[in-house]
């Protein structure tokens, strides 16, 4: 199997490394021919290693290839920890990825940094596998920065656009904000575990929460949260939650195709992945799991609130991946990891499907990203509006889609979690959140379907005479994502939530095994189908899509008058809570003015002017004082060794 | 009591030549009190058995490092005035100076040599001594090195003394006898190829 | 009876002279140079009656040596002497501050 990791691996890299340097010279049709090449091998490899393991033939494996380096006791290596939970990342990741490479042929047609964008997408696979296949931290901080910088680049990918510049850097800058506390948490690991291999240090997890930690003096804090919620703090500017969300939304300024596979797919899960991949930890430390549950109830119903008053298409997907999130950080939370990567799968693959087929639109409408101007596409582009139906339908949890079952049972392990006895506000907070949410989530998820694909045809006539359906390489990947968005909930819910799949690879304390709870009252896939009309959720979505249809179809009117009459409320989501204020005004000016203050009084007076200027003008004066003493005549020369011969020999004689 | 009317004669004459030495107005004086210094302290140190340092300093210092001070003081020819003119201006700073290391040097000599109860007398050295041998003894085994690197600084002074004082005066014809050894005969004569000059 | 203090106190006057006379004699560098021989001999008058009192000729070895050195030291001393007079024809040291900073 070991080949194969490598194979994996290092394709993407190989394929990054020619279309990003030798693009220009073997030329748009070979750069991405070789990129999706690579691309495509990694995926048939990771899918092989996912069958395998299914099968029982391949073993959850920990291998180390190489010494990276060694000090103090602390030995960092490259290599490579694959078990389920890895496989599992590994296909969606190489599987996504493969799709948007597809599409980025269509979408990308006309740009003349066609080189540079496959190069990156495949070096962002790269990145991305070396993330999710890491057996230590350090590993996993090398994946995680190097996405974090594909994502960058990408971003502000249209270099001479300044929003893109502008969101790129935002990206980048509130990311080192979580990363800071990423390396912090790592730092804390190796300083507990003496170690930063995931094997040891999970090994020696009991340990570590048996230990306190004064940060600063008086106070003293379980060793075990503090790690988790420093690494925690970096999942959290990853996987964009509140308050660190505030780039996602502004990342929409890079080209579609990027955003559904970073700012939608893979990329943004990271964090999701990182906490359950550490759930040996989180299980130990229920202040970090309180800490997780209340970020991602915030996140997911907030955050959803958003999407309502935006009018950019990608915003709004934007907005619902935010909030997608925040409910996969929930049930992280409330122990049911399994279900937080189960609706991680399902949202990968139908949130990249709806990035998609917003870009479809966004092409056809010749990069018009306004909803306003859009509306009854669809009978325009017919493959485009099937499969953006599958994919909203799967995305507010319709019966029967991916979706709803992955959040159906989200949504139930929250119910049912431990957090009922542990702490009622905890839990009501959680769980109305991601009740109420399923509302908002269909509520602005149909508000889009709707303002794009039915009612009268708001684009001016010369765009109108220009749509049409988008080419094959765009409306494949449309169809191949369209495919698990609608059944691959039926198919893996029962291995994945309740016949172990995970296996070693995720933790439970078994007083806190929501899951098993649940999968003792399981009668099976068709009663959950069954028995959806019984539940709230279903109700709740179907609420949110006829609010959407009458607010947005019937009666147009009224959401202007609505958005009057509440102006103040309307206010406060149109400028998103105003943290983008909090953070550009507030943090970021503070930053500046602090920053100018240290430049100007501390570096410029103090150290250059007074230590610096200073001590070398008081040698100058000083040596002008002495300068005196130094006449040039032997004999003042001579005279200052006869008194000094003097003194020593009173010294000796009287005071000896 | 001869050794002592002996020795305090010596010293008496001694002191009398220092102070000949530094007071001095003509420099060829001064010099002729510094020969009788050193005379005197040879006969001293005669006395305490140092025969071979006494006869060594009677020919280094006398014969050679005194004539030296002689030939520099006739060649220069300092003018004479002018070099005392000093005296009274630090005269009495030299006094002070000179009175507070003098009680300084009784005090350690006599008060404090005395307290610590050191004997005083020199002890009589055996009737088969013999200075020049025992020094050698030690000058040439123990201190070999050392001797060793008085001989290099001897030899330093030399070098240096020729090379401050040698003066190389443009336009000397001089021999240089590497470049004559080293020279080819490409240097002195070149064989041109040429054509005859004929009509032809 | 003549013994170590004797010496030393003989000694002492010498080198108390030598000193007076580098005081006094400030100007020329002559009769610096020849104060300073008196002060070795001062010096060299304490080795030996020391090592005649101790019984231990190194002190002796040590009075070679530093004759060696003043022969040296006169040497070196007279030539720079000549070439100071050669260049500046006066060897007064009032004049010798071109180190003055």
């Amino acid at each position: 199997m070991y080949n194969y990791y490598l194979v994996i691996v290092l394709s993407p890299l190989i394929a990054a490394i020619i279309a990003g340097l030798f693009g220009r010279q073997i030329g748009r049709t070979a750069s991405h021919s070789i990129t999706i090449l690579a691309v495509g091998i990694s995926t048939v490899c990771s899918m092989l290693v996912l069958y395998r393991m299914l099968l029982g033939t391949a073993l959850p494996e920990n291998i180390s290839i190489y010494t990276w380096f060694a000090m103090d006791g602390l030995r960092i290596e490259i290599g490579f920890l694959v078990d389920r939970l890895t496989a599992f990342m590994m296909v969606v990741v190489t599987f996504v990825s493969l799709m948007v490479h597809v599409y980025t042929i269509g979408y990308m047609r006309d740009d003349p940094g066609y080189q540079r964008f496959f190069s990156h997408i495949s070096l962002f696979t790269f990145a991305m596998l070396m993330l999710v296949m890491a057996n230590n931290f350090l590993q996993l901080f090398f994946g995680w920065e190097a996405v974090g910088l594909v994502s960058y680049l990408l971003i502000g990918f249209w270099l001479k656009r300044p929003t893109a510049v502008f969101a790129s850097l935002k990206a980048f800058l509130v990311n080192r904000v979580g990363d800071f506390g990423f390396i912090l948490g790592i730092a804390a690991v190796a300083y507990f575990a003496q170690s930063l291999d995931y094997a040891e240090v999970f090994a020696s997890a009991d340990q570590i929460a048996g230990q306190g930690i004064s940060v600063w003096p008086g106070t003293s804090w379980n060793a075990m949260t503090l790690i988790c919620v420093l690494l925690f703090i970096g999942a959290m500017g990853k996987s964009a939650q509140a308050p660190l969300h505030v780039w996602l939304p502004d990342s929409m300024e890079g080209p579609t195709p990027i955003s559904a596979l970073i700012h939608a797919a893979t990329m943004v899960t990271a964090g999701i992945f990182l906490v359950a991949r550490m759930s040996p930890l989180y299980e130990l430390s229920l202040p970090a799991l309180g800490t997780v549950v209340i970020i991602g109830a915030f996140t997911a119903f907030f955050m959803g609130l958003l999407g309502i008053v935006q009018n950019d298409i990608k915003r709004v997907i934007a907005y619902s991946t935010l909030s997608q999130l925040g409910y996969m950080t929930v049930a992280l939370g409330a122990s049911a990891y399994s279900a937080a990567m189960f609706h991680l799968m399902t949202h990968a693959f139908f949130k990249a499907l709806l990035f998609l087929a917003a870009g479809s639109v966004i092409i056809a409408l010749h990069h018009e990203q306004d909803m306003r101007k859009m509306g009854g596409l669809k009978k325009y582009m017919p493959i485009t509006y099937w499969t953006a139906l599958v994919g909203s339908l799967a995305l507010i949890g319709f019966p029967g889609t991916a979706g709803f079952f992955s959040k159906d049972l989200l949504i139930e392990a929250v119910r049912d979690s431990h957090w009922a006895e542990t702490d009622p506000w905890v839990y009501w907070i959680a769980y109305l959140s991601v009740l109420l949410g399923v509302f908002v989530t269909a509520l602005y998820t149909f508000r889009m379907f709707f303002m794009v694909f039915h009612g009268e045809e708001r684009m001016d006539k010369e765009a109108r005479s220009h749509v049409h359906e988008s080419p094959w390489v765009v409306t494949v990947p449309l169809i191949m994502l369209a495919i698990p968005s609608a059944i691959i909930g039926w198919w893996t819910i029962e291995p994945v939530l309740f016949g172990n799949y995970f296996g070693d690879a995720i933790v439970v304390n078994q007083s806190r095994d929501v899951l098993a709870h649940l999968g003792e009252a399981w009668h099976g896939r068709l009663g959950l189908l069954l028995h959806a009309w019984q539940s709230p959720v279903l109700w709740l979505a179907v609420g949110g899509v006829v609010l959407a249809w009458y607010l947005y179809l019937k009666r147009t009117d009224l959401p202007g008058k609505i958005s009057k009459r509440f102006s103040s409320l309307y206010k406060l989501l149109d400028r998103k809570y105003y943290f983008d204020d909090l953070w550009i005004n507030g943090f970021a000016a503070g930053g500046r003015r602090l920053s100018t203050f240290l430049w100007e009084k501390s570096d410029q007076g103090l150290i250059d002017g007074f230590m610096v200027n200073g001590t070398t003008n008081a040698i100058g004066r000083i040596a002008g004082v002495m300068r005196q003493l130094q006449t040039g005549y032997l004999y003042t020369y001579a005279f200052a060794m006869i008194i000094g011969l003097t003194a020593i020999l009173g010294w000796l004689t009287w005071l000896r | 009591m001869f050794y002592s009317i002996l020795f305090y004669l010596f010293a008496t004459v001694l002191v009398g030549a220092a102070l000949g030495v530094i007071f001095a107005r003509n420099p060829v004086h001064a010099i002729m009190f510094l020969v009788l210094t050193f005379f005197q302290s040879a006969m001293l140190w005669l006395m305490v058995e140092a025969e071979f340092l006494a006869i060594v300093l009677v020919l280094v210092y006398v014969g050679a490092v005194m004539v030296l001070f002689l030939f520099v003081i006739m060649m220069l020819d300092v003018e004479i005035e002018s070099v005392k003119r000093g005296l009274t201006h630090y005269a009495p700073f030299a006094i002070v100076i000179s009175l507070i290391m003098a009680v300084e040097l009784v005090q350690l000599i006599w008060v404090r040599g005395s307290a610590d109860a050191m004997d005083n007398a020199f002890t009589p050295n055996p009737a088969d001594y013999d200075n020049t041998k025992a020094l050698g003894a030690v000058l040439y085994t123990e201190h070999a090195y050392a001797f060793e690197i008085a001989a290099v600084i001897l030899l330093l002074a030399i070098v240096a003394a020729i090379t401050l004082t040698m003066r190389k005066r443009p336009g000397l014809k001089v021999q240089d006898i590497s470049a004559q050894v080293s020279v080819r005969a490409k240097d002195r004569i070149r064989l041109v190829k040429m054509k005859s000059e004929s009509e032809s | 009876m003549i013994g170590l203090q004797e010496y030393l106190t003989l000694s002492a006057i010498l080198f108390v002279i030598s000193i007076v006379g580098i005081i006094v004699n400030r100007r020329n560098l002559i009769l610096l140079l020849m104060c300073l021989e008196l002060m070795l001999l001062a010096v060299n008058f304490n080795f030996i009656a020391f090592s005649r009192y101790l019984g231990d000729p190194t002190g002796q070895v040590f009075v070679f040596f530093v004759l060696t050195v003043a022969a040296a030291e006169a040497a070196i001393g007279l030539a720079i002497l000549i070439v100071l007079f050669r260049n500046r024809r006066s060897i007064s040291v009032q004049e010798l501050n071109t180190m003055k900073g």
